[in-house]
């Protein structure tokens, strides 16, 4: 199974876009850690962007990012992968649902809980009718959306937008299901190595765990943190512009084994 | 790479549904047949008054077995009694022992997972707000406990994640697990979908103003008030044909689409359903008139019933008979596509249209041929519609066996 990578974008702690990050990826610059500033989806009309919550503008600026510039980019098939979702906005709803005064739930809140309420937004922002599907994996949730992302190219032929995206939850939550800071990143897939292709790539389920991992640096931290920054070995390889083979966590006891060949 | 980009058809090598009508497909035709609903006044606690629900009897005292206590949670318990139902796990184990437990994926969808658990847990927490620590997130509220509950469960070992694209994650499941299948990395795919009533979603959709009120939801009704909310388990093994018994369904095609229109209110023409539908049509090679019967997703709003009057009828015409089928289950939200992928199986058995249940009188703007009594025909290939919220639309279509 193979395709191409013709976009691709991050946001995260100490990682602000793409093109200020590679040198960090590459290892030719120390990453320093920092806030992760989520900007307003430009995209979006002025009173719906003022109304995204977090994690829509997490999701929406690697999305924007990857296809910055991309003719086609609202004919994407879209994958949008995440394990926490909208988590502020499920916990302000299971906080209303508790609430000692008596239930009053808020109608837009509810239409955005939706897991799929990030890529929503994104077609809505974009004005595309393309096929999209959300999807949810836990820890392998960046898995789970890269192989639904790569199917779809090598399957049905499709040029497919994935963006990967996890925010902390918050409390009581949190407590419950410990996220590290927030992370995002975005890849174009296509089924054919077009002129702006950075690296071909490939993979396969293998049904066994992945490898111990061996001790890491920061950003090795930063990726085991956040199910979305498991992106992480594969951006920083695409920044190196090496070829790789990643073992990517898919479930408790499988993975997929990533085959990463620069253009 | 010979053969691996087939995507279509599928064989549906085996299924089955766990709905308020009860466990299993046979409580389900039963009804469809003596057109018996399984709405009743709701008596869920903590939602809200005066609805109707369509709630699984018996689902609270299911057991879970003991080494997977962790992914205890009403969710799971719904697709326990699926898994025990119709000789589904029967079937997933003889499709592993055939083609090794790696090679079968499971593919689930579900809009809220195991999260009446956490609303459970919400209501134990301690005076600093901290949930009981008996409280198993990964078990329960996270997408991929279904998932993980069900491959496990049946011991699998391939790709398995959950699919969350609001009321279509059931239907669209199947295309995730045709293009897995197709690419090679899986000969049988666990698809469908399960949805467990909660408060999130109940009061959810009250504060919408989506609800039906004092009666069951009339889906296509003159009259129609809007939803019944219902709660369901839908599982489909799907292989290629060659693989799967002889005279199984087909699954002839699937399509997807988005509105890019609104969060929540569909496109008021359904360019979305339009187009949801008609790449089903050319996924299965199929045009309009080769299709016998349309299950509607027709939920019983005044908004969705209508779009998708005029994007059927934009499509099939008045020829083509249509209903939906709601008014037995209520809206199964992320379980609805995969339980009425199931009906549509049974009607193609039984030469059944199943006409919307309770309806007086369908609303006289609809130009689609809506059925509203049941009819005895030759039913030979179904499109089944789903529609969901973030503008999410897709269309499968079902056939006998060839």
């Amino acid at each position: 199974m193979s395709c191409w990578i013709s976009g691709v974008a991050v946001l995260g702690a100490g990682l602000p876009g793409w093109a200020a990050s590679e040198p960090t990826l590459a290892g030719t610059a120390p990453w320093n850690a920092g806030d992760v500033v989520l900007p307003l989806p430009a995209l979006l009309p002025p009173t719906e962007r003022r109304r995204t919550s977090p994690a829509v503008r997490l999701a929406l600026a690697v999305a924007a990012e990857a296809t910055a510039g991309v003719e086609d980019r609202a004919a994407l098939e879209t994958v949008f992968a995440s394990s926490n979702g909208d988590g502020a906005v499920v916990g302000g709803i299971l906080e209303a649902l508790h609430a000692p005064g008596g239930i009053a739930l808020s109608p837009t809140q509810f239409h955005n809980s939706v897991h799929n309420s990030a890529a929503g937004y994104w077609h809505i922002a974009v004005g595309s009718t393309a096929p999209s599907v959300s999807l949810g994996g836990h820890d392998g949730s960046f898995g789970a959306g890269l192989l639904a992302a790569v199917m779809a190219v090598v399957a049905r032929g499709s040029s497919v937008l994935l963006c990967a995206y996890d925010l902390p939850l918050p409390s009581p939550l949190a407590a419950v299901r410990p996220t590290g800071p927030g992370f995002a990143a975005a890849l174009v897939l296509r089924p054919e190595p077009v002129a702006e292709a950075m690296a071909a790539l490939s993979l396969r389920h293998v049904a066994e765990p992945a490898p111990a991992a061996p001790p890491g640096d920061a950003l090795d931290l930063l990726a085991g943190g956040n199910p979305a920054a498991r992106a992480l070995p594969l951006l920083r390889a695409m920044a190196a512009r090496r070829a790789a083979r990643i073992d990517l966590p898919l479930t408790a006891n499988s993975h997929l084994a990533l085959e990463l060949a620069p253009c | 790479m010979p053969d691996t980009r087939r995507l279509w058809p599928l064989s549906l090598a085996a299924a089955t549904t766990v709905t308020a009508l009860g466990a299993g497909i046979a409580p389900l035709r039963r009804a469809l047949h003596a057109r018996e609903g399984g709405l009743r006044p709701s008596e869920f606690p903590g939602g809200p008054e005066d609805i109707w629900v369509g709630q699984v009897p018996g689902v609270e005292a299911v057991e879970l077995p003991p080494e997977l206590a962790g992914f205890a949670c009403r969710n799971n318990r719904l697709a326990e009694m699926a898994l025990l139902s119709d000789g589904f796990a029967e079937a997933v184990a003889a499709a592993a022992a055939r083609h090794g437990a790696e090679r079968i994926a499971v593919v689930l969808g579900t809009s809220t997972a195991g999260i009446e658990e956490t609303e459970q847990a919400y209501r134990r927490r301690d005076a600093a707000g901290t949930l009981p620590a008996s409280f198993n997130y990964a078990g329960s509220h996270d997408l991929q406990s279904l998932p993980s509950y069900v491959r496990t469960r049946l011991g699998l070992r391939g790709p398995a994640f959950a699919v969350s694209t609001a009321c279509t994650s059931g239907a669209r499941s199947m295309l995730e697990a045709a293009s897995l299948i197709a690419a090679g990395l899986a000969d049988a795919v666990v698809a469908g979908g399960v949805d467990s009533l909660c408060r999130l979603t109940l009061h959810g959709f009250s504060s919408l103003e989506l609800l039906s009120r004092g009666r069951p939801s009339r889906p296509c009704a003159a009259d129609r008030d809007g939803i019944s909310i219902g709660e369901a388990a839908g599982l489909v093994l799907l292989t290629r044909p060659e693989h799967a018994p002889p005279g199984s369904p087909l699954l002839l095609g699937a399509g997807a689409s988005s509105d890019g229109h609104h969060m929540s209110s569909p496109h008021p023409e359904g360019l979305g359903a339009v187009s949801a539908m008609r790449a089903a049509l050319t996924a299965a090679g199929l045009t309009p008139g080769e299709v016998d019967y349309v299950n509607l997703h027709g939920t019983g709003t005044r908004a969705n019933d209508a779009m998708e009057d005029r994007a059927v009828h934009h499509l099939f015409g008045d020829g083509v008979p249509c209903s939906s089928t709601k008014g037995w289950t209520g809206h199964a939200l992320g379980a609805s596509g995969a339980v009425e992928a199931v009906i549509a199986m049974l009607c193609l058995e039984d030469g059944l249209v199943p006409g919307c249940l309770g309806v007086a009188e369908r609303d006289p703007a609809f130009r689609s041929a809506v059925a509203i009594v049941n009819e005895a025909r030759p039913v030979r290939r179904i499109a089944s519609n789903s529609f969901g919220f973030g503008g999410s639309n897709c269309c499968l279509l079902i056939g006998q066996a060839a």
